[in-house]
């Protein structure tokens, strides 16, 4: 139900795996000054140890798991993280720190919630990992990340190469598919991203339009309490209340102008982050599309070479064939590779558009309660005033009649 | 007297007080009571005498019935009598341009006039529809002559001149704005009990072609005229006692130079002088109100600006709603193509539901925004009002410095007769020269004395009119001050009470989308 977090007590039976981000700590100082969390897991998973968890990371560990992640997992959709911010970091607004700690949690409970995520082991090392093992991890993984294994090296150079002949051969337009399906896929991410992004954009002018107002109305009600220490009488005490009124109103609607914030603006600014991720592996799939032609291509050419020597140089036909099956190998598993993209692709976008289908409605739903709720505390604050006006101007007409007669 | 020094004593007196008055003329106050006491007036009749009296008053003492008889003024009373079944509306429409071509210069003249039109009951207009041309200037001329007839009443202000340049004052915008501002000036004389009488204010608006009401000389027209009558007046001809005519108005703005000095010297000797002046605003309840006002001015000034910033602010949100609902019919029409299963198709009809809702709610903030701006303009305008108060005040400084000003002249007569007398005294058989001076300035002291009681006059007739003002403008201001709240609460209500129903309608109708 909406956005994943926490949840309360599931059954039993079922595995769970429940991930908290909480108490952000400001350590280090000056330049270096970085906030911690404190991550807690609780869980049945049997490949966890134990039931419960605690441990201590910062924004650059989860941003390692991130990585891990989308390197490990070709074609599905990983959980996007706040914004790395060069400029507010110095800041560390409380504002800015609880929007990330959120985020932060939405991050992690999005991993544990994916049937396939949940198994990482770079999930299960981030999780649980103590100080000393989690330091040593890291350097590892690091080590890991820079040093490719030769076949990608191969791969990397292949790329380089083609994108040579292509620009030679006048191809300027990298390969790419062509298909009914990749289209329509291409087309519903480009659209959504703009939809996305236009709500987004919205959604931040109204947290700063409420806010305003908020501002506007105190200094308003201010005013109008002064003014009304010049006017005597029931004038005076009118004037005072509405300035109190006013006063009242402006602490809900910056109230309002947070939840909006967090609640409608922050859910947004996700999704549209999580289409960043799916552009991701967009573009995965693209990669792998254009290695498995290559490679097809490839070991096509060889194949013809075979035959040719077959006919001309008997000879050398045994180190071609070697080397044509060698080729043909990788083909194939540059072909099964995009096929699984694919494949993985399409159950992720599945679950994308429904789970986007949840949280989005909740979002829009709680959005229009939020706002109904605010208008109706605006009209019922008012309202209690209007009446006392009514009162209180019948009495001053009264005097003034009083007093003319 | 240099005429330099002349100029820097005039630009001190125009600092004084706000007001330009042009000279002294035949005002029909005193007549216009007479009128009303007689009854019914021939519209012909009433404008022959008029004209004769407002083109010749030019040159020499013109008799001033609007001084002899200050008790028929009657005072206003907001809630007495005729004045609230009275009723005056104008309309100013139709702008024009028209376009005259003055013989010498090159560039054509071009202004606008406005169609002024008027529908009244009150009798003393002698009809009920009019419908005359006015431009601009007009309006500052009918400005300028109440200010001057009407000094201690606390008169709307005009709008202002605009010094912008000719192509500016074409355009639609400018002139549509001004032509607003014209019928709101003019709205609020009619809304005043006496300036709605005001014989300016009936000829203005009836009087078809030129309109009869002298226009105002600008300053270096005057200076020119008061330097050449103070040789005159230095020399020997003409008496250096003001006339008991011109004590009852301002000399500010008029052509005595010498007058005016006099004045200036009297109010420096009032600042630092040793003695105090022969008399002085003693009224401690006009004292109080007036510091009252001034702390009413700073305050009002600053919510008359908050106000409009929250008005602006309420518009801001307004539109980003708005904005918003345009996002979500994109979304909603984007989700509709792309809904796959039937919880998307929901999905794809709560989004548009709420993005009709959200375009609705920006539709009541317009609505919503321009009721409140109409009461909140009560701050706006009682504001605009504090200029007429502080040119009342100033009239009423301006003629107990006149006051004083004769009095302490009067002393100066009375104390040289005594040196004369004593100097002649010494002389066996008298001094011819001397006796005929003596006799000089007690013809002198008797003008003096008369102008004297005329300047006393005026100054008890300003008094009276500041005090019933306040009294009315504080009885105004209660009652709109309170409807303003009232109204400015109400709209919140109202209007809160219609978005809340808007958004939770769309609340409630999605409930079956979200789990």
């Amino acid at each position: 139900a909406g956005i994943p977090s926490s949840p309360n007590s599931p059954a039993p039976e079922q595995p769970f795996l429940s991930i908290s981000v909480t108490d952000p700590v400001k350590l280090g100082n000056n330049v270096q000054a970085y906030i911690s969390y404190r991550v807690s897991t609780k869980t049945n998973m049997q490949e966890y140890r134990g039931l419960e968890k605690i441990v201590i990371r910062r924004y650059s560990d989860f941003v390692w798991l991130h990585e891990r992640l989308t390197e490990r997992y070709k074609g599905i959709i990983i959980p996007p993280l706040p914004e790395k911010s060069a400029v507010e970091k110095f800041r560390f607004s409380a504002e800015f720190i609880e929007v990330r700690r959120r985020a932060l949690d939405v991050f992690l409970n999005r991993i544990a919630a994916h049937p396939i995520l949940r198994q990482s082991d770079d999930l299960k090392s981030f999780l649980q990992a103590d100080e000393d093992s989690w330091v040593v991890e890291k350097s590892r993984t690091a080590e890991g990340v820079f040093k490719k294994k030769p076949s990608d090296f191969m791969q990397i150079f292949k790329d380089v190469q083609s994108k040579v002949t292509d620009v030679v051969l006048g191809k300027e337009k990298p390969l790419e598919e062509t298909s009914e399906e990749y289209e329509k896929v291409k087309h519903y991410v480009t659209e959504l991203e703009d939809h996305l992004g236009e709500a987004q954009k919205q959604s931040y002018r109204l947290v700063k339009r409420h806010s305003e107002l908020g501002q506007a109305l105190a200094e308003f009600g201010k005013s109008v309490k002064s003014l009304g220490g010049c006017e005597t009488g029931l004038l005076g005490k009118a004037f005072g209340e509405l300035g109190n009124r006013a006063e009242l109103l402006s602490y809900k609607l910056q109230k309002q102008a947070q939840d909006l914030l967090m609640n409608f603006e922050e859910p947004l600014k996700e999704y549209v982050r999580t289409v960043q991720s799916i552009k991701a592996v967009l573009s995965d799939r693209a990669q792998a599309f254009r290695q498995q032609r290559e490679l097809f291509e490839a070991s096509k050419l060889k194949e013809i070479n075979l035959e040719k020597l077959r006919v001309v140089r008997p000879d050398k036909v045994g180190e071609a064939e070697i080397d044509y099956r060698e080729t043909k190998l990788q083909s194939d598993e540059a072909n099964r590779r995009y096929e699984e993209i694919v494949k993985v692709m399409q159950q992720e976008m599945v679950r994308f558009q429904e789970e986007k289908t949840r949280d989005l409605g909740a979002v829009f739903h709680e959005f229009a309660r939020g706002q109904a709720q605010l208008a109706n505390d605006t009209a019922e604050a008012w309202k209690v005033l209007a009446s006392q006006l009514d009162a209180w101007s019948h009495q001053s007409a009264g005097k003034a009649v009083e007093s003319s007669a | 007297m240099e005429e330099k020094g002349m100029e820097e004593c005039m630009e001190g007196m125009e600092s004084i007080s706000l007001d330009k008055a042009p000279l002294a003329y035949f005002s029909s106050s005193d007549y216009r009571s007479a009128m009303a006491a007689s009854g019914a007036m021939s519209p012909s009749a009433d404008q022959e005498d008029d004209e004769d009296g407002f083109l010749g008053a030019q040159s020499g003492p013109e008799p001033d019935p609007r001084v002899s008889d200050s008790s028929k003024e009657v005072p206003i009373s907001r809630n007495g009598g005729n004045s609230s079944q009275e009723f005056l509306t104008m309309a100013v429409t139709q702008p024009q341009k028209i376009q005259e071509s003055t013989g010498s210069s090159l560039v054509p003249n071009i202004y606008v006039t406005y169609l002024v039109v008027s529908h009244t009951n009150i009798p003393e207009y002698g009809g009920t529809e009019f419908s005359v041309r006015r431009r601009f200037r007009d309006f500052v001329t009918l400005a300028d002559r109440l200010a001057l007839a009407y000094r201690g009443y606390f008169i709307p202000p005009r709008p202002d001149k605009s010094i912008v340049e000719s192509q500016v004052m074409q355009k639609q915008e400018f002139i549509e704005q001004r032509r607003v501002a014209l019928e709101k000036y003019l709205s609020r004389l009619a809304a005043h009990p006496v300036l709605r009488k005001s014989e300016e204010l009936r000829l203005f608006l009836q009087t078809n072609g030129k309109l009869p009401l002298q226009p105002s000389i600008d300053m270096a027209s005057r200076m020119l005229d008061g330097a050449a009558k103070l040789p005159k007046q230095l020399f020997g001809d003409s008496s250096t006692v003001l006339a008991p005519q011109e004590a009852s108005q301002p000399a500010k703005g008029g052509r005595d130079l010498i007058r005016i000095f006099k004045e200036l010297r009297q109010s420096v000797t009032n600042d630092w002088g040793a003695s105090k002046p022969p008399v002085v605003e003693e009224d401690k309840e006009f004292l109080e109100k007036k510091e009252k006002l001034q702390d009413l001015e700073l305050e009002l000034t600053e919510a008359s600006q908050q106000a409009e910033a929250l008005i602006k602010a309420q518009q801001e949100v307004g539109d980003v709603v708005g904005d918003l609902g345009l996002a979500l019919i994109r979304i909603g029409k984007y989700e509709s193509q792309e809904a796959t299963g039937n919880a998307q198709k929901v999905h794809a009809t709560d989004v548009k539901r709420l993005a009709t809702a959200a375009v609705k709610v920006s539709r009541f903030y317009k609505e919503f925004n321009a009721e409140s701006c109409k009461h909140l303009d009560h701050l706006h305008d009682y504001l605009g009002l504090m200029q007429s108060v502080h040119t009342a005040f100033s009239d009423r400084s301006s003629a107990l410095l006149t006051l004083q000003t004769l009095m302490t002249d009067l002393s100066a007569m009375h104390a040289r007769i005594e040196k004369l007398n004593a100097s002649s005294s010494k002389t066996f058989g008298g001094d011819r020269s001397s006796n005929r001076k003596v006799e000089e300035l007690n013809d002198s002291i008797k003008t003096a004395e008369k102008s004297r009681d005329k300047a006393q006059e005026e100054y008890e007739r300003i008094k009276e009119r500041n005090r019933s003002e306040i009294e009315n403008y504080e009885c105004d201001r209660q009652r709109d001050f309170f409807s303003m709240l009232k109204g400015f609460v109400q709209t919140q209500v109202t209007y809160n009470e219609r978005i809340a129903s808007v958004w939770s309608k769309a609340f409630e109708e999605a409930g079956s989308a979200s789990v």
